[in-house]
């Protein structure tokens, strides 16, 4: 509008713009009366979110029936990356299901064959030495770090928050790079055998990782101080998606996301393995569990691996790695190239694999998620009978449904990420 | 001569003139939208082919859209199973032409060593592909060597009229 | 706490085993539901998994067992509740009205396996697609045998039915 009418006295009735002095006036729809709008026709509407689709890390779809924006009803379907994990397990011998194990959670793909190969090593009773569960404490604890990075780094980007996750990835990129030094993988590392690992730590392996772990703290307090204090932020993630910590229990959580809760449940405290009695951290607990506690409980608890990294790097005690049984862990390459026993026995275990004795046992650890837990049944020859994985995230998932009816799509994108679904574990 | 790599003829009056073929495969080979279809592992590298360290928007891939209106290359990233298959198919059928398929990582290319009743034995079986990439995961400098070749796939194939006249509409193989 | 259990439900506790330091209580079908929620009361109010066994190679009196893993925040004990269901009337009770858990791992079991759990809100197929014929994991299911889906499932009946 080049020209204004020719009338442009404010208190005149008709003028162009609303009265100088007062506010301007509501139509005759007052907002906070939930009624004044229900003679209006509506009809709910269907939307089906997934299976890909930018917000959604992994495979899953949601269908939602909308009232608005808000989602009245949800019905969540996962099972778009299920790959027959468990079935394939049985075919194959104990120590060819480590790379599958691998592709559990890839985000953390160490943690998944520790849990696997600490359950298979109690089945065969047999005890580690003590320098390969320090390295193993070391590599889980990146791999939480590592796994958390991923996992806030994906919750701002949703929120609407990109400069964090790059400030995290690089953080990231930098511990890979000290893992693909030591395994020479950059995702899927299988690096840990039945028994021990699979050769020891590189030359200059210590220093690495203390040069790389500077990067996070870095990374933490640039990210804290863009988002902790930040009103959009808050607004965003408070009393979103909040679950109780009753009802976090009848859901099945672990992990995280029952720290956020307000249940103190941590398998490092509660069922020690591997010395983590011995390492001193605490256990991060939250107060409403919404998505502001379970962001915050991950920051702070990669706060708390820094700590159990540094402690287990001062401890780190010289030895063999892999334990003294030539029923389970592969003799020296050079032996095998000269001796005849050592031959036949390296041919005996790859060929026929390790002979783990029938029964029946269930095994977990603390994953970066949760509670990653192997069901393991063997029935004496060289194949496991059954493997069953408890997931974490699958849990988590079926818990999804409640978080999310009431709240608006948009919510739905800022809690989705908190829960850090990976799809390779909800579906093996 | 040519200007990056596109044969021109230049004049005296300052005047560059060339094929409009040439022009159009220029423009569509160094301006490749991925659509990542990324279901597994392999999407976390995707990830990481995206980012500062190995960069993908040298190549012109920078702008990745989850629409399959308005990309013309899918990554397709990850295991597909059959309970996924109906799903990449359609998505497939929701880009417009001309459209590229890049298959990343074992998974994607051939089933990987998931040889089971719930795994999909290669991509290839419902859609084309123009470019297989080997890996579990492959690194991402695989994927960059991967979009250099898709350009250079791109470079011997005529511009004008539909894409894979040999091949006809509705079948695969 | 084995002995309150065993005590109180007698004929229905079949067995106790300890491998490796866990405690299995085998029970029968008809008390498991009962079994199950006097446990709940008792402090295990975590359950953990429901896991589906195929025990057709395993020369068991009855081929198929679901195992329930439960674990007691307060006490931090683990509990693992073994039932065998024969093969020719796979029903068990519902639990997912006692913890919220079981409702997935109730589905998943039913979809491997083929245990059909009675009183389940919507016991349908949860990580094969809806047009699989057969339950993937029995021992029988030949491993190679793909099936193609033709379409994505239709959601609305269970957006109304849960």
């Amino acid at each position: 509008m080049l020209t204004g009418p020719e009338n442009m006295d404010p208190k005149q009735p008709d003028s162009a713009g609303p009265p100088r002095d007062e506010p301007p006036v509501a139509a005759e729809v007052d907002l906070a009366d939930e009624t004044s709008l229900d003679d209006l026709d509506t009809e709910p509407m269907y939307i089906n979110i997934g299976p890909i689709h930018p917000a959604t890390h992994g495979t899953f779809r949601v269908f939602c029936k909308l009232d608005g924006e808000r989602i009245e009803k949800a019905a969540v379907e996962v099972g778009y990356l299920h790959r027959g994990f468990e079935k394939t397990a049985e075919t194959k011998n104990f120590t060819l299901v480590i790379p599958y194990t691998d592709r559990l959670n890839y985000c953390s793909g160490l943690v998944n064959n520790v849990g696997y190969c600490k359950a298979v090593e109690r089945m065969l009773g047999v005890t580690i030495t003590p320098r390969t569960e320090i390295i193993r404490v070391i590599i889980c604890e990146i791999q939480r770090i590592m796994d958390h990075l991923i996992c806030v780094g994906a919750n701002l980007v949703d929120i609407g928050a990109l400069t964090n996750f790059w400030y995290f990835f690089n953080a990231r990129e930098k511990l890979n790079d000290v893992l693909e030094a030591l395994t020479g993988a950059r995702l899927t590392y299988s690096y840990i055998r039945i028994g021990g690992l699979a050769w020891d730590l590189p030359k200059g392996f210590e220093e690495n990782v203390r040069a790389a772990l500077k990067t996070v703290p870095k990374a933490i307090r640039d990210v804290e101080g863009l988002v902790k204090k930040n009103r959009i932020f808050i607004d965003r993630t408070r009393d979103i998606g909040v679950m109780s910590a009753r009802d976090a229990v009848s859901y099945g959580f672990t992990g995280p996301c029952l720290r956020a809760s307000g249940v103190n449940h941590d398998l490092r405290k509660k069922k020690p393995y591997y010395h983590y009695d011995e390492f001193e951290f605490d256990v991060v607990l939250g107060e409403r569990g919404d998505v502001y506690d379970r962001m915050f409980v991950r920051i702070e608890e990669m706060k708390q691996s820094l700590r159990i990294v540094e402690q287990a790097l001062k401890v780190l005690p010289g030895g063999p790695i892999n334990i003294d049984d030539k029923n389970v862990v592969l003799p020296d390459k050079g032996k095998v190239h000269s001796s005849m026993e050592e031959l036949i026995n390296h041919f005996k275990l790859i060929i026929e694999g390790i002979e783990v004795p029938a029964g029946e046992i269930y095994d977990a650890i603390e994953a970066p998620n949760g509670e990653l837990g192997f069901y393991i049944i063997s029935d004496g020859s060289g194949k496991p009978y059954r493997i069953k994985v408890r997931p974490p995230c699958f849990y988590l998932m079926n818990g999804l449904k409640k978080l999310i009816e009431g709240h608006m799509v948009a919510d739905f994108v800022a809690i989705l990420p908190g829960l850090n679904i990976i799809a390779g574990e909800l579906d093996r | 001569m040519g200007v990056d790599g596109i044969p021109v003829t230049k004049h005296e009056t300052g005047l560059i003139t060339t094929r409009l073929e040439e022009v159009i495969r220029w423009g569509r080979k160094n301006s490749l939208w991925p659509l990542p279809f990324g279901t597994a592992c392999c999407a976390i590298e995707f990830m990481s082919v995206v980012s500062s360290v190995f960069d993908i928007s040298r190549f012109g891939a920078e702008l990745v859209r989850f629409s399959p209106r308005q990309s013309d290359l899918m990554i397709v990233a990850g295991t597909i199973n059959y309970k996924l298959g109906p799903v990449l198919k359609r998505i497939y059928d929701q880009m417009c032409e001309p459209k590229y398929v890049i298959s990343m990582g074992a998974c994607a290319c051939s089933g990987g060593f998931y040889d089971n009743y719930a795994t999909i034995q290669g991509i290839d079986q419902i859609i084309p592909v123009d470019v297989f990439i080997p890996g579990c995961p492959p690194r991402p400098d695989a994927i960059l060597n991967a979009v250099v070749k898709l350009q250079e796939k791109i470079d011997t194939e005529p511009q004008m009229g539909p894409r894979q006249p040999e091949r006809e509409r509705g079948k695969t193989r | 706490m084995v002995e309150r259990v065993t005590q109180q439900f007698g004929g229905a506790v079949e067995g106790v085993d300890r491998p490796y330091g866990d405690v299995v209580l085998t029970v029968g079908r008809k008390a498991i539901r009962d079994v199950l929620s006097h446990l709940k009361e008792q402090g295990f109010d975590l359950l953990l998994d429901i896991a589906g066994v195929d025990g057709l190679h395993l020369g068991r009196r009855e081929r198929y067992e679901v195992v329930y893993n439960l674990y007691s925040l307060g006490d931090d004990l683990r509990l693992r509740v073994k039932v065998f269901v024969p093969e020719n009337d796979m029903n068990l009770p519902t639990v997912s009205d006692l913890w919220e858990s079981a409702n997935w791992a109730e589905r998943e079991a039913y979809d491997m396996f083929g245990v059909v759990f009675e009183g389940h809100p919507n016991l349908v197929r949860i990580l094969c697609h809806r047009e699989f014929v057969g339950h993937a994991l029995r021992k029988d299911y030949p491993i190679m045998k793909g099936q193609w889906a033709t379409g994505t499932s239709d959601l609305k009946p269970d957006l109304e039915r849960e």
